[in-house]
Formats: structure tokens, sequence, C-alpha cells
């Protein structure tokens, strides 16, 4: 019985995955993509979050699985003429390689997870602001190699022409997916133990547990959920630079986790939801918003400055996240 | 010879600048245990005053623009109260968050394209020294920016209010008990900050004198980068670790062949990771901590 309590905590999040993609598939086209572009908002949250939330340690870094992720499964799906167009001095290997929608999004998350391990390997030694500052230093290695290296991908020019098939039924089982393995990750014994050496470092090593090896096992892990996200990104906007997956996308991501409370699953999917649904509404607030019975425009330019007033103020004042960073068990009546 | 001197002094000028910026960091970091984000705000504060104030005379538009940052220093002691209990993620987090925001507020006001900074263009000169040519900015940046390390390093080891700073950032709890008020100290640590932030707007813009609305951002990334990797516990090391981010970007930018002048970040970060990995407490440190926490 309980067991099946603790399990049920993973319905909340699951149930409001479902209900965005769900509520999304009858909106109107434009909003369309926005109830999508959440979806895998949350899919990189939750990404972050089995790392962050289960070690305790910040990582700026996550992103940079995103990137390979995206442009892995990106290159593998255009065709080669365009690519050798794109960027001629391209790997023969990368250039030939074509792949259908569902290999390339695990082939996103083989290239996120194993380049996870490769950093992760000596960079999991580190802890509190060092691991931090390392793990961005990551992000802005990772960004400027592949702005500036052709033979791995087109540099500072535009991959286009992916196919987009991030659809709804894409990113909705997608985001549950990463939902339901970031849930069996943080009830079995792996991290349950990282929880506890977060908790408390000289108790856990105490008790035998190797703190390292638990920690590059959660980054190995949350960057192939990262590659994986990545994918997912690239197949939903069917173009991408490097820039798009670098510092704004890094920052507003960790924030999202933060907002909504760094320690609970449920905390990074409404974290992510909730600052993908205020930006949208902001987004369309400025072409202005019909709300029945008048209608609100808000001038240009001020979605950003609203969106960081509303983040920093929940970020003051509920400094432990919306959600506490607690999960929640629904029960049934009576 | 003559190049290696001319890459050396144009680092050593650069390096300096960084130390203004990082020492700022470190001082708020010592009493407080926040890493502000929003300190590169401080400068693109400074630095839009020195060009809204461009036509006035440059006494005016200096002291316009130290007032600027002040009052916005002080405007962020007072944001951050409330976080002075919260965990050092949620600190971060909502630091940048403080950044995004000022940063928006600056894209609305001013717009994207950027706006130029003409005080004291005569710095642009150069002055030949032998065979060297060094522009008159390099030396007043060296010049200023030892002038005010040395000045804040004798203000936290002479007087009072730098005692009690100092003895806030050994340990909050048993300074409090011992008569310090928390807030006095954290609110001169803001000021001070400013001012170094403020110095240090006034020598950049010398050299990079068109203002972004991402200017102080992109000049506060790798500071801070230099604050950690120095070792920011003590602010004697967060200021070396300043100094030596700058001196080394400088330098790498000369080094670095034609062709891999790209990979400048590259380089520059690898170096980071290798020495956080040897020596994950700080360069300029003397202990390896045990398991710290973020």
């Amino acid at each position: 019985m309980r067991r099946l309590a603790a399990g049920s905590q993973l319905l909340a999040p699951v149930l409001l995955l479902a209900l965005v993609g769900v509520l999304g598939s009858f909106t109107s086209r434009s909003v369309q993509f926005q109830f999508r572009f959440a979806l895998v908002m949350a899919t990189i949250v939750i990404a972050l979050y089995v790392f962050i939330g289960n070690s305790g340690v910040v990582s700026f870094g996550h992103v940079s699985f995103v990137a390979v992720g995206a442009f892995a499964a990106g290159l593998t799906t255009v065709p080669e003429a365009l690519k050798l167009s794109l960027s001629p001095d391209l790997f023969p290997l990368i250039a030939g390689a074509e792949v259908g929608n569902a290999v390339s999004l695990l082939l996103a998350a083989a290239v996120g997870g194993v380049f996870a391990l490769i950093v992760g390997a000596p960079l999991m030694r580190l802890s509190g602001l060092s691991a931090g500052i390392a793990t961005f230093a990551v992000l802005v290695i990772t960004n400027n190699v592949l702005r500036n290296w052709e033979a791995i991908g087109p540099g500072a020019r535009t991959l286009s022409l992916v196919p987009e098939s991030t659809g709804f039924l894409q990113a909705t089982v997608g985001a549950i997916a990463v939902a339901a393995l970031a849930f069996a990750y943080q009830r079995s014994r792996f991290g349950r133990v990282l929880r506890a050496s977060s908790d408390d470092a000289a108790a856990a090593q105490g008790a035998g547990i190797n703190i390292y090896r638990q920690r590059l096992l959660a980054f190995a892990l949350s960057g192939a959920l990262a590659g994986f996200a990545g994918g997912l990104l690239v197949h939903l906007l069917g173009s991408i630079t490097t820039q798009q997956v670098y510092l704004d996308l890094a920052f507003v991501t960790l924030a999202m986790l933060v907002i909504g409370g760094v320690r609970s699953l449920w905390g990074a999917v409404v974290g992510a939801l909730l600052v993908s649904g205020v930006n949208s509404l902001l987004l369309t607030a400025e072409s202005g918003l019909g709300l029945g019975f008048a209608e609100l425009t808000v001038p240009t330019g001020t979605r950003l400055v609203t969106l960081g007033v509303v983040m920093a103020l929940i970020l003051l004042f509920r400094p432990r996240g919306i959600t506490g960073g607690r999960e929640v068990t629904l029960r049934w009546p009576g | 010879m003559t190049n290696v001197l001319q890459t050396l002094i144009d680092a050593v000028a650069l390096g300096s600048i960084y130390a203004l910026v990082a020492m700022g960091i470190g001082l708020v970091f010592g009493v407080m245990r926040l890493v502000n984000f929003a300190h590169g705000e401080l400068i693109t504060a400074g630095a839009y005053a020195l060009a809204l104030t461009n036509h006035l005379p440059l006494l005016v538009s200096l002291m316009t623009c130290f007032a600027v940052v002040i009052a916005l220093s002080l405007a962020m002691d007072v944001t951050y109260r409330p976080l002075r209990t919260a965990t050092p993620t949620t600190m971060l987090v909502t630091t940048f968050a403080i950044s995004f925001l000022l940063q928006a507020v600056a894209l609305l006001a001013f717009g994207a394209r950027g706006q130029n900074v003409g005080v004291l263009p005569e710095l642009n000169r150069a002055v030949s020294i032998g065979d060297l040519r060094v522009r008159w900015v390099t030396l007043v940046s060296i010049a200023v920016g030892g002038f005010l390390l040395g000045a804040t390093a004798l203000l936290l080891a002479r007087t009072n209010i730098g005692l009690q700073m100092r003895a806030s950032a050994m340990n909050v709890q048993t300074a409090r008990l011992l008569g310090v008020r928390a807030s006095t100290v954290i609110r001169f640590a803001f000021v001070l900050a400013a001012v170094l932030a403020a110095s240090a707007t006034v020598l950049l813009t010398v050299q990079r004198p068109l203002v972004t609305p991402s200017y102080g951002f992109q000049l506060v990334i790798p500071a801070l980068v230099g604050v950690v990797v120095g070792g920011m516990d003590r602010l004697v090391s967060a200021t070396l670790g300043g100094f030596a981010i700058g001196f080394t970007a400088a330098v790498l930018g000369e080094v670095l062949p034609a062709d891999g002048r790209v990979f400048l970040d590259t380089a520059l970060f690898l170096l980071v990771i290798l020495v956080l990995l040897a020596r994950p407490s700080g360069l300029f440190t003397r202990s390896r901590a045990a398991w710290e926490r973020l």
C-alpha cells in the first residue's frame, strides 16, 4: 500500500504534462507551438533536475548536452546534399548518416549521455561553486567548438530543414517518458543514495557511499535525458543555431527549476510549465489578448521585463520554490 | 622582446580592470555568501549614465556615473535582503534573474543598437616609450587599478568598518554576537563594490565605447569565473583570480595562431577546468577544502 502511495507521486507530473498536451492540441495553430515548446522545455528541466535535484550540485553545463543532442538529431535527419552545401568540410561519417526520427532521438540521447560521462569523469570530483563554474566552462567550450569547427556541424550558420516531427504526440510522450525515467531513478537505490549524500556528505561517506561514482551516474543519466530533449527541440523548431542552445537557455531552464522547487520532480514540471506559460501569455498579449469582455495589449518589449519581475518575485518570496521541493501524493477520497 | 613587453603591459591593464570587478564581487560574497551575477549591470548602468551625460562637463558626467552605480547597488542590497536565509542555489539564480530583469529594462529603455560613450577620448592616444607604443588608458588602468585595490585593502586592514567586514567574512554568526551590525556591514560592502565597479566602467568605456544592454554581463562572467578560480573565500585570492583571468585572456589572444584565435574561449576555459581540478578551493589559497556545498 505504501509503495502504491509512493508510486502515485509520479501521477501528478504525468497528468499535468498530459493535460498540457491534450489541451494544447485543441488550440489554434500559432498557440499550439507554444504548448509544444513548453513541453520540450519541461523535458529539459526534468533532465536538469535528475542531476541538480538529487545531487544538490548546481550545473550550468547541461545545455551543452542539449546542444550536442540537438545537433546530433538534426544532422542525421537532414539530406546529405543539403548538409554538404551548408558545410562542405563535414566529416564523411556525419555527412553520410541519415536516419529516421525515432533513431535520431535515441542517437541524441546516446551522444548526450556519452558526452556527459566523459566530461563528468574528471568534473564530478568537484563540488560547490567550483563544480558550478567547471560545468559552466564546459558550456562555453561546447558552444565555442560547435560554433567554429565546421567538420562536425554547420558552425555559425543555421542548421535548417530538419523534419518538424515533434508534434503533440512526440512532445507529450517524450516529456512523460523522461519524467518516468527521472522518477524511476529517484526511487531507485542509486537515487536515494545520492540524495542521502547531498543531505549529509560526511555521514554518507561514513556509510560507505562513493559520492563521486553516484554523482557521475546521475550526471550521465541526466546528460542522456538532456540530449534526448535536445533532439525533441530540434525536431520542434525545424532549424537551430548554436546561440539558441547557449547562455540564455542555460539560465532560463535553471531558473525554471529553482522557481518550481529544485528538490522534486513535481517542482521541475511545475516550474517549467509555469514560466513557459507566463512567457507565452505575455507573447500573445503583445499582439493583443482577447479576454472576452476586454482586449489587453501589452506594449512590445515589456514581455522580458515582466517575465524578469515575475521570476525575481517568486525567487525572493518563495526561495524554496513554488512546490517547496515536495512531491504531491494523489489520494482517493475517503 | 618589445612585442613581449607590449603584450604584457596590455595584459596587465586588462587584468587590472577585471581585478576591480572581481574585488567587488568578492567583497559582497565575503559578507553575505552571495554571488552577485547582477554585478555586471552596475557596470552597464554606469556606462549608460556616461553615455547619456556625454554633452555635460566631464566632472558632472563622472559624478552621475558614480551616483547611479551606487544607487543601483544600494537598491540591490535592499532587494537581496529576503535571500539572507535562502540556499546558495536560490541566491545564485535570483541574482541571475535580477540581472536578466535589468538587461530587459535596458533593452526597453535604450534599445539593442547601443550607445556611444565619449568620455575621456584623449586617453586613447598613444605614448611612445622607447620602441613601445602604449595607449594612455593602459597606463591609467594599471595606475587606477593598483591604487583602488591598495586603498580597499588599506580600508579593510586599518578602519573599524573594515575590521567588521573581515570579521563577518570569517564568521557571520560570531561577528553578530560580538556586536557587528550585519546590515551595516553588508550595505557598506555594496557601496564599496559600486565604487570599484564605477571606476572599472570609466576605464572600460574608453576602450570599448559602445554600450549595449549586455555590456556588463559579458564582463562579469569571466570576472566571476576568475573569482572562483582564484578562490572565493579570501578577498585577495578572489581579486588575484580576476586579474589572472583578464591577464590570461589578453596573453592568449596574442599567443594563439591567427586561425586558432576563434578557439580562444576553448583554450581559456580548458585552463579554468584544469586549475579547478588541481586546486578546487582556489589557485591562490593555501588549503584544499574538503566537501563544500553550493
